[in-house]
This record gives structure tokens, C-alpha cells and sequence, in this order.
């Protein structure tokens, strides 16, 4: 059980990078951006074909992250300077990845298999697969925790915050809007890329199909953390977004040990997912154990 | 208010969430005992070869007719060769329902469990088992290149943990059903794509095969669809008999081809059998069935302990699915031999 667990947050953690991601565009800014799905194949076709041709995993990833922040530059650009919605805008640039991470491959699939990936490095120290997925999902998810905490601390980041809370006070206040929200949606799908990358290593390979469903993943990851851990700030905030990764892929792992028949994994996925979710509501409908147990407030 | 709310709130939602992980740890707990069991035993059962219950993983990518069809015929392949379900061999099946994440998780969870072989469907899903162990034998059906997927060193000598069976397209046994159908053919005419790799490997297994039966041949390609008709009228007057590869421009121009040709009354062999409906004359092509079945008799190999993944060839399909186009053969005059007319629709 406790080996399931394990695979499940080693799993959880390299999401986790892409829940921050969609955290950023999905809360702070307010825009549903769906260059998600094609921006974590993108970063996983950049990584496994630079690591495939022999660049090191650590170049590659970083590559990959860039490419990422360029799908997101052209979602920016399509949305503020051609006023694209900006739904429409990540649907563009989704399917238009589609043809170019084919290109980046030259064909459906990467295969990685016996080839030293960034885990290898860690392997060969003694530490199993999953060991060394979860010491790298802890140190990227840290780090990029820590960088996000400072960043939109500063007046830049302020500026992205207040762009997504309402846009015309932000503009009022001399914050050129666009640029904020160009700003936004390079990062998150920077983020998500390295996600893309981080995943392609670990599973050994990098598919076209990759991303299908991956929006629908991470929505339900940042939502499982907001409903689940009370945020009282930023950072708890955003460490919470990463446990909510973390919980969902235990959910999965649960589900598949339950031993249900195979075609229901999803059906039974949707139910736990939920039943998750509606805990606080079930528990107000309760009798309360204490007397300051009242109506939750979950956003803050 | 909110403030002093919040604590308690939190307290007890972490309260309900780790009962509500207690309750499905202890369902599963109770699930997985068993299963500890029969993994224990199985494991003590390898060192002794007459085994009580042997414990099979499959992993599919996705519901597809083809690859139920190659799980459906896998599972009578053990069955046939003495391991029935629920006699002396248990299967997992676990479906990621196109998902690829949940490949992970699947894989993850079969190597935990050290069931004694896994069965992979389709590439990703071989993919990523292979990635997560190099010790329990993996057998992939209903993928095309094991090479190029880096599952395997060579098709010949595996050298790992993984071998299977390979849908790749019977271009030579098609090129034999042509000289079968049409025995006075001298030349026969290739036709492709020139931009789509897939065919481009098809045609030269093709030209391969035709010199070996002592036969000529010209081959002429194609850009795009508007290409089609030149190239074929180009071609029929060279050639008795044509054979086109599974292609994705031939397949939507087929009653493009069928037009020419129908003239000249030059048949058409091709890659699979949307193309025969749509005009041509025959072709055999690969029952996922009868692939699964194959695989099912692999599996019975290594589970008796006769042979082990590193050295078993990767095996193309054995049994293939005729299909002969009634009408064409009639319209042109060909008559098919004895042992084909079962298989003329």
C-alpha cells in the first residue's frame, strides 16, 4: 500500500508543476486557457527529441520550459493585440501545436527507453525510479514555489495579481493590462512544459496523444486543493495547489486498487473526485461536534 | 468571524479525509491481502515449476474493436495451452481508457503487485510498463515497431524483457495472394505516396518480394491526391497486375484508380480492406484475433518456464483475413482458385 502511495505523489509532484501552471491563468488571472493541452506535449516532444539526439536532460528540460513560454506568448498575443477571446485564443494555439510537435518529433511517438533521462543521474546513486521521481517533483515544485512566492511579490508580480482581480482598477491604477496578461500565460505555460518534460521522463516516452485530458486533470487538481486546504496566503496557496495534484493522483491509484471492472475507471474516478469535493458541504449538513463549526468560507 | 471559523474547519475536514483514506485503505487492504497471497505463492512457485496460480497483468491504452479483439484472443491462447481462468491463472485487466497518465499508474500498480507476466496492448502501453521494470516479462501485441519504440534491441533477439507480436502489414504474403490470383503477371506496378514514410517502407518490403518471386516491376508515386489519375494511367499499360500499399491518399482515391484500371482491366492488390470495397481486388490482412491468440501461446511459453522474452523473436501474425471483392473479380475475369472462394464477398 504504502509503495502505491509513493508512486501516486511521485506522479502528484511532476503534475503538480502543471497545477501551478493552470493556477496562475485559471485564478489569478481569470482566463480558462486550453493551450494547456498542446503546451505539456510541447514540452514533452522538445524534451524527449533534444534528449533523444543526445543533448543532456537537464538542457532539454530547460529548452522545453522555453518552448513552452512561447505557446504561451503566442495565446498572449493572439488574445490582447488580435482580441481573440482568450478561449479561443489557447483552442488556436492547441491545435496549431498539434502539427507542430509532430514536426518537433517527426512522428507520433519518442520512445526514451534505456536512454539516460534527468531521473538516470539519480538512479545510478542508488535510488529507485520512484524515489528519484519524487526527490526531482520536490525540488522543481519547491523551487518554483519559492521563485512564484517572490515573484508575485513584486511590483510586476502585484501588478498580474491585480490585472486578474479587475482589470479596469488595475488599468486606472497605470498597469498596462495586456502586457500582465501576456506576462501570465508565458509563465504558466513555461510551467506547464517543464511539467510536460518532467512526465515524458518519467513514463519513457513522449506521445502525441499525451495531453488529451490534461486540462480536465488539472482543473480538478486545483479545485481538490482549494476545496480541501483552507488558503490563508500565497504561499499556502500555491503549496496547497500541488497537494491538490498530489490527492488526485491517490484518488486514481485508489480507484485502480479497488479492483473495479476496467471501462469503469473513469465513471469511479469522477464519483471519488466528487465525493472528495462535496466533504465540506456534507460535513456542514452534519451535526456539528463543536459549536464554531458554521457555514465554511473556502475562497479567501 | 472567518478567522476563528477557519481552524476547527480545517481540523475537521483533514478529520473526514483521512477516515475517508482509512476506509478505502482498509477496502483495499482486504482486497490486497489476497492478492499478496497468490503473489506469494506465485513467487515461491517459481523456483518449483508446477504452479497453482499464476497472476496476469493487461494493459490496454484504450477501447478499441482491434485491441479487445487482441485481449479477447490472447486470453484463449493461455486458455488453449492449459492455463484457463480461474483454474490456474488470474487476470488483472486494467483499461487507461486513453489516458496516458493512467498508464503510469496501471504499470506502477502490476509491478507492485509482481504479477508473473504483463501484457501489454498497443505502444504506449508496452512503453510505459518497460519503463517502470527490466524483470518481469513483458508481451506487447497490436504494435507496429518494437525497434523504433525502443522496446526491444532487435526483432530477432529481444535481449530484454520484452518480445510480442507485430501488427506490421503482410506486404509479402499480399505480393504471394497476387501471384496467386493473377499467375501470368510479369510486371506488377507499385503505387504510393512519396511524402508518407509508413508507405514508403511498405513499397520497398513490396519490390523486395515481387524480385523474389522472379517477377519485374515499376513503381510510380504520388503527391497528393490530384496526382492519382495521371499516375495510375501512366502505370496500367506497363504492368498485368498493381499493388498499392495501406496509404492515406490511395485509400480515399481508390474509385479514382478503380476508373483506370477497370479499362485496361489491370487488378489492384492492396494494404487493407476499405481499399478492396472501394475497387480493388483482394488483399489478406492481420485478424487482432488471431495477433492475440499468437501472443496468448508466447505468454504459455514463459509461464511454463520453455522460454523467456530476451530470446523470442518478435512474431508477425501467422493467420491472416482474406478479403476478395466478388464484383472486380467477375468484371474483370479472374477466376479465383478453390481454396480462396470462401472469402469472396
Amino acid at each position: 500500500m504504502l509503495q502505491i502511495i509513493l508512486d501516486a505523489i511521485s506522479l502528484g509532484l511532476i503534475w503538480a508543476i502543471m497545477t501551478i501552471g493552470i493556477y496562475i491563468t485559471y485564478r489569478i488571472l481569470d482566463i480558462a486557457d486550453l493551450t494547456v493541452e498542446g503546451s505539456i506535449t510541447l514540452g514533452a516532444a522538445i524534451a524527449a527529441s533534444c534528449i533523444y539526439n543526445g543533448m543532456s536532460p537537464f538542457g532539454a528540460t530547460c529548452l522545453a520550459l522555453f518552448g513552452g513560454m512561447l505557446a504561451g506568448l503566442v495565446t498572449g498575443l493572439l488574445h490582447t493585440k488580435l482580441k481573440i477571446p482568450a478561449l479561443l485564443s489557447g483552442i488556436l494555439t492547441m491545435i496549431a501545436l498539434y502539427s507542430i510537435n509532430l514536426r518537433i518529433m517527426g512522428k507520433a511517438n519518442v520512445s526514451l527507453l534505456r536512454i539516460d533521462t534527468i531521473y538516470t543521474f539519480l538512479e545510478n546513486r542508488g535510488l529507485s525510479h520512484t524515489n528519484a521521481v519524487i526527490l526531482w517533483g520536490l525540488i522543481f515544485v519547491i523551487g518554483i514555489i519559492c521563485i512564484l512566492y517572490w515573484f508575485f511579490g513584486t511590483e510586476i508580480g502585484c501588478a498580474i495579481r491585480a490585472t486578474g482581480n479587475n482589470y479596469r482598477m488595475a488599468r486606472a491604477q497605470g498597469i498596462n493590462t495586456n502586457n500582465m496578461i501576456i506576462l501570465g500565460l508565458v509563465i504558466s505555460n513555461g510551467l506547464v512544459a517543464i511539467s510536460g518534460a518532467l512526465i515524458a521522463q518519467s513514463q519513457n516516452f513522449a506521445d502525441i496523444q499525451m495531453g488529451v485530458g490534461s486540462i480536465v486533470i488539472g482543473l480538478a487538481s486545483v479545485i481538490i486543493g482549494e476545496v480541501l486546504f483552507a488558503c490563508k496566503n500565497f504561499y499556502s496557496r500555491l503549496t496547497s495547489m500541488a497537494l491538490g495534484a498530489i490527492i488526485y493522483r491517490i484518488i486514481i491509484a485508489l480507484v485502480l486498487r479497488l479492483g473495479m471492472p476496467a471501462n469503469d475507471l473513469k465513471l469511479f474516478t469522477a464519483l471519488t473526485v466528487a465525493l472528495a469535493l462535496s466533504l465540506p458541504v456534507l460535513k456542514s449538513s452534519l451535526p456539528p461536534l463543536k459549536k464554531t463549526v458554521k457555514e465554511n468560507n473556502v475562497r479567501c | 468571524m472567518v478567522k476563528s471559523n477557519r481552524k476547527p474547519w480545517k481540523k475537521l475536514v483533514m478529520g473526514v479525509l483521512v477516515a475517508t483514506l482509512l476506509v478505502l485503505n482498509v477496502g483495499c487492504s482486504g482486497s490486497q491481502s489476497s492478492s499478496n497471497e497468490s503473489s506469494s505463492t506465485a513467487e515461491e512457485a517459481t523456483q518449483t515449476p508446477s504452479q497453482e496460480n499464476f497472476r496476469v497483468g493487461i494493459i490496454q491504452y484504450m477501447s478499441h474493436g482491434a485491441l479487445d479483439a487482441a485481449r479477447e484472443g490472447f486470453i484463449a491462447g493461455l486458455a488453449d495451452n492449459g492455463f484457463v481462468e480461474g483454474d490456474n491463472i488470474t487476470f488483472d485487466y486494467q483499461n487507461a481508457q486513453g489516458d496516458q497518465s493512467n498508464l503510469s499508474t496501471i504499470s506502477d500498480r502490476f509491478v507492485n503487485d509482481k504479477v508473473d507476466l504483463v501484457l501489454a496492448i498497443a505502444t504506449p502501453a508496452a512503453q510505459a510498463v518497460a519503463g517502470k521494470t527490466t524483470e518481469i516479462p513483458i508481451l506487447g501485441t497490436a504494435i507496429t515497431d518494437y525497434v523504433a519504440a525502443r522496446l526491444v534491441d532487435s526483432n530477432e533477439k529481444p535481449g530484454g524483457n520484452v518480445s510480442g507480436t507485430t501488427d506490421m502489414n503482410p506486404v509479402k504474403e499480399q505480393i504471394d495472394l497476387l501471384a496467386k490470383l493473377i499467375p501470368d503477371a510479369k510486371t506488377v506496378g507499385v503505387l504510393y505516396t512519396s511524402s508518407e514514410d509508413n508507405s514508403i517502407v511498405q513499397a520497398k518490403m513490396a519490390k523486395e518480394a515481387i524480385e523474389n518471386l522472379g517477377l519485374k516491376y515499376v513503381e510510380v508515386t504520388v503527391t497528393n491526391s490530384n496526382d492519382v489519375q495521371q499516375a495510375t494511367q501512366s502505370i496500367v499499360d506497363q504492368c498485368d497486375a498493381i499493388y498499392i500499399p495501406t496509404d492515406n491518399v490511395f485509400s480515399s482515391a481508390m474509385p479514382v484508380v478503380h476508373g483506370v484500371t477497370s479499362q485496361t482491366k489491370t487488378p489492384v492488390i492492396c494494404g487493407e480492406t476499405g481499399m478492396v470495397k472501394e475497387g480493388g481486388l483482394a488483399t489478406l490482412g492481420t485478424s487482432y484475433y488471431d495477433l492475440g491468440y499468437q501472443t496468448g501461446i508466447m505468454a504459455a511459453k514463459i509461464l511454463k518456464g520453455e522460454a523467456e522474452p530476451a530470446t523470442m523473436p518478435i512474431e508477425g501474425a501467422k493467420n491472416f483475413e482474406y478479403y476478395i471483392n466478388g464484383a472486380v473479380a467477375e468484371e474483370f475475369g479472374i477466376t479465383i482458385p478453390e481454396d480462396l472462394k470462401q472469402y469472396v464477398q
